[in-house]
């Protein structure tokens, strides 16, 4: 299976946002894997990676929290110059327009994976699949 | 659509002589005041009035007001304008403080209030054969006796139910049939949802057919909402003990709009914070004359209820007038940008927004800012922002179209804005001037 799941949550934008979730997934012994945030002036949307991805969710739900599961996709980068560019410039050659991406490195200086949301997950995968790009699975996750 | 009638001479009177008799009235109610009520007499003097002013229907703008705080001079019989001897029945109508409003009732006042009631339940299809589960509170309060009186009049059969013991209530509409009955929205909502609950299916198993609900403001989709439950056609209807009770205004079979019995009501709708009448069609606070009350008729009495006229004719052929649901109490309103606003026209506006959830709250800063904060719907919320800026960018677009101010809308986490109970406090003015 080439599907991973990020977390989305939605925030005001307020200091002491971010730390409060951070605190849930900690006290949860959660790890975060990986991480970004959209923010648009008075509120913002924060995606996370993490290794439970089921008992985070239900944890923020739980919580009151705003938070969705989205499904991304994950290719491996080559840790050297221009690694990025060429994972990029491959995924737009197959139409595949990218929503929003963080990054997530399993191995410090030796693996790491550009994950990214998509329009249509399915149509998008199809297209990326089997090009000789290391696809995100779930063994990677720990 | 079948429309019937209790009274279709007065029902039907051709706008020229229905004016021409609420002048005749008119002159004679401020006659009746000005020598019979010494307070009505020093308000007139003081606005520099007689009754021989009054010569058009227009000139009932020189009159003064009456508020809640005249019910009070000479309390409690001091606006009495018959002898205590002739009243027959005190209510009262509960004031958020201090003492009750004292509202008498001559004979002829109550079998009035009786007659409105009558036309309102007609109008709307109730007829002889009908059950009435009447559950208002009989007591101090008009509610309940006034309708009783007018479903008898028409030969219903009336269940005097009173409000509350849900479980008796549904008893008493399975074992006997009820066909319509009279509450607040909000118990009505309830007893459907226990209706429901308790796997009744109210379209085999019981009889009803219609819900007359008032005494508080409602919104059309409670309305839709109590309708689907119970698959039934819900009527406003609209009435204040300071105009003798339920009846002022009801709904016709069409539902759109109450109709004041403008023989008995002169209804004006002005600026609250100013006292003008408002442009055609613009909401304000009700004012309301009682033309035909014996014991104790108000001048241009203040109601504090904000609505419009629907100055339509009304398919069903009736020439009184409209007034839409009640939208909110006038001390809500306040003015923006010149603009008069009410928190009721931005919560309608928030309501029909899919994404949007219940709660939400207006900011008022200096320089005229308006600041809308709402709550998103967790179930809304997918992980795309560009979602969320859409709906932004919906709500503020809605609302500037209603309310014709551009405002801020900020998005909120759910939860955040207090829980509204009732009076919650909507509107927070931090403008200083």
């Amino acid at each position: 299976m080439h599907k991973v799941e990020i977390i989305s949550i939605f925030v005001e934008n307020k200091p002491g946002k971010l730390e409060k979730i951070t605190k849930i997934l900690a006290d949860s012994q959660i790890n975060i894997l990986g991480f970004s945030i959209t923010s648009v002036k008075d509120f913002g949307v924060i995606k996370i990676f993490v290794d439970k991805t089921q008992e985070a969710y239900q944890l923020f739900k739980e919580k009151g929290f705003a938070v969705a599961i989205t499904p991304a996709i994950g290719i491996e980068i080559v840790d050297k110059p221009g690694g990025l560019h060429e994972v990029v410039k491959f995924i737009s050659s197959k139409g595949v327009n990218i929503e929003n991406a963080l990054v997530y490195v399993p191995e410090s200086r030796k693996k790491a994976f550009f994950i990214f949301e998509v329009d249509n997950f399915e149509e998008s995968l199809g297209a990326l699949k089997n090009n000789g790009y290391n696809l995100l699975t779930k063994d990677y996750i720990k | 659509m079948d429309v019937s009638f209790w009274n279709r001479e007065i029902e039907t009177l051709p706008e020229k002589e229905l004016k021409k008799l609420q002048l005749e009235r008119l002159k004679r109610v401020v006659e009746v005041v000005y020598n019979k009520v010494p307070h009505y007499r020093k308000k007139f003097e003081e606005a520099g009035v007689k009754p021989s002013d009054i010569k058009t229907l227009e000139d009932i703008v020189k009159l003064p007001f009456t508020t809640k705080e005249d019910l009070f001079v000479d309390y409690p019989y001091g606006l009495l304008a018959v002898p205590k001897e002739e009243v027959i029945r005190l209510h009262t109508s509960s004031g958020t403080t201090g003492k009750p409003k004292a509202i008498f009732f001559t004979k002829k006042d109550i079998d009035f209030g009786a007659e409105l009631i009558a036309r309102c339940l007609v109008m709307s299809g109730t007829t002889k054969g009908d059950v009435l589960q009447n559950s208002m509170t009989y007591g101090l309060f008009t509610g309940a006796f006034i309708m009783h009186y007018g479903a008898e009049k028409v030969g219903v059969m009336v269940i005097p139910a009173g409000p509350g013991n849900t479980e008796r209530q549904i008893e008493l509409m399975k074992t006997f049939g009820t066909t319509c009955f009279h509450m607040t929205p909000s118990y009505a909502l309830y007893v459907a949802s226990v209706i429901l609950e308790k796997g009744i299916d109210p379209r085999k198993d019981l009889k009803i057919k219609r819900a007359y609900l008032g005494a508080e403001p409602y919104s059309e989709e409670t309305r839709k909402k109590i309708e689907d439950m119970l698959g039934i056609d819900v009527y406003n209807c609209y009435g204040l003990s300071e105009m003798g009770g339920p009846g002022v205004g009801f709904e016709c079979v069409y539902k759109n709009g109450l109709h004041i019995w403008e023989d008995a009501f002169l209804a004006e709708i002005i600026n609250p914070q100013t006292g003008e009448p408002v442009k055609e069609g613009e909401i304000g606070e009700l004012i309301l004359t009682s033309l035909n009350r014996e014991a104790m008729p108000l001048i241009r009495y203040r109601t504090r209820d904000l609505t419009y006229f629907i100055n339509e004719p009304c398919p069903c052929g009736r020439i009184h007038r409209r007034i839409s649901r009640i939208l909110g109490r006038s001390d809500d309103m306040f003015i923006v940008r010149g603009v008069n606003i009410f928190p009721q026209q931005i919560e309608a506006v928030l309501m029909s927004i899919k994404g949007v959830a219940q709660n939400y709250q207006i900011v008022l800063e200096n320089y005229d800012e308006m600041i809308v904060k709402v709550e998103i719907d967790r179930d809304f919320f997918d992980g795309r922002v560009e979602r969320l800026l859409k709906l932004r960018e919906e709500i503020i677009e809605k609302l500037r179209k209603t309310i014709l101010v551009r405002p801020k809308v900020e998005l909120l986490e759910p939860g955040t804005l207090p829980v509204s109970e009732g009076k919650a406090k909507r509107v927070i003015d931090k403008r200083t001037l």
